[in-house]
């Protein structure tokens, strides 16, 4: 690791009490521009997506599956058919564990 | 609640994956005490730990955090007095309380909001201290299954999300984007460069039958309006993509 790790965490501090502070002063209540806004909420499926599949599927530079990924699908069938999230990383979780302690 | 534990069990595995990558214990617990932002934190550490750099990483944890501002903007109206106490009430913004707090009427539920983000805070924080505690004293954490955790709570995340046509395009998108690059972009450019699919919002425009997300399709939708104008469809139509 090559990071300073306290200047990374001030960093982040920094950064996500910025983004959370000016939003609510903002153009004093008015909502964003409708281009903004279609851009910046659009902005959440699209980061939150990149970081399931890469977080299942790349693994330190190339692509690939591990048993984890079954434990995903499985909590996120869990997630489609209306589960609680609790119940939904519980299942993952568990899954995984368990084709692990088999394979 | 069940966001709050949930909540406790990925700042567990984030507790355990930062003190892996070579965080102390202290490092890892003082970055959830602070940041309390668990996307952001997974994205820097996720590429801390794959070599990245100071800058992809906080660029990262910036880009995930960047819907806060326009949650924050919607929220804005239903705090109360100045620009200071509404900038710091606005840090009590987390994706389930935020989403949670949303009136039907597009005002936000403020003593809700901060309740569940105290509760849920408690409930990180203590997470994150049991897993960069505990992780090293337990060893592999993979057997355990914590690995499969923070992919599965972002891919609930998303299911929330897709309750609209175009997200789970531009999700669709960021998804291969992200994929495409893996094997050639140093670590964190892929997860930077999905954030490029969300550019197709710029084609929003009055009229747009899709519109965006929550109050993007207040701000720019007439259909929205019209839906709205209609109190039949309040509770069926838009309840999806406002939850």
């Amino acid at each position: 690791m090559s990071v300073d790790v306290w200047l990374l965490i001030g960093a982040c501090a920094a950064v996500t009490a910025l983004i959370k502070g000016v939003g609510p002063v903002a153009l004093g209540g008015r909502p964003l521009p409708a281009r903004a806004t279609g851009v910046i909420t659009l902005l959440a499926p699209a980061l939150l997506a990149a970081l399931v599949v890469t977080g299942v599927a790349g693994q330190d530079g190339h692509l690939g599956l591990g048993v984890e990924a079954v434990g995903v699908a499985a909590g996120g069938a869990v997630a489609l058919r209306g589960g609680s999230i609790l119940v939904c990383v519980v299942v993952a979780a568990v899954v995984t564990a368990g084709l692990r302690a088999i394979g | 609640m069940p966001f709050a534990l949930a909540g406790g069990i990925l700042s567990l595995s984030f507790g355990a994956l930062a003190v892996d990558t070579g965080f102390s214990w202290i490092a890892a617990i003082v970055m959830s005490a602070i940041v309390f932002a668990g996307s952001a934190q997974f994205a820097a550490v996720t590429i801390v730990a794959a070599g990245g750099g100071l800058g992809a990483a906080v660029a990262a944890s910036a880009l995930m955090n960047s819907r806060f501002l326009p949650m924050g903007i919607a929220l804005g109206p239903s705090l109360p007095g100045g620009p200071v106490r509404r900038g710091l009430e606005g840090q009590a913004v987390v994706d389930a309380s935020w989403a949670m707090a949303a009136r039907p009427d597009g005002t936000f539920d403020r003593s809700f909001l901060l309740g569940s983000t105290a509760v849920q805070y408690v409930t990180w924080v203590l997470g994150s201290i049991a897993g960069a505690v505990g992780g090293g004293a337990l060893g592999d954490t993979d057997r355990f299954g914590l690995d499969a955790v923070y992919p599965t709570f972002f891919l609930v995340l998303l299911i929330h999300e897709l309750r609209t046509g175009r997200g789970r395009g531009v999700a669709a998108g960021g998804a291969l984007l992200a994929l495409a690059l893996v094997p050639f972009a140093p670590a964190g450019v892929p997860v930077l460069a999905a954030s490029l699919a969300a550019l197709v919002g710029l084609r929003t425009r009055p009229g747009d039958d899709h519109g965006a997300t929550g109050d993007g399709a207040d701000a720019a939708g007439q259909p929205a309006a019209d839906r709205r104008s209609s109190p039949d469809d309040l509770g069926t139509d838009r309840a999806g993509p406002d939850a």
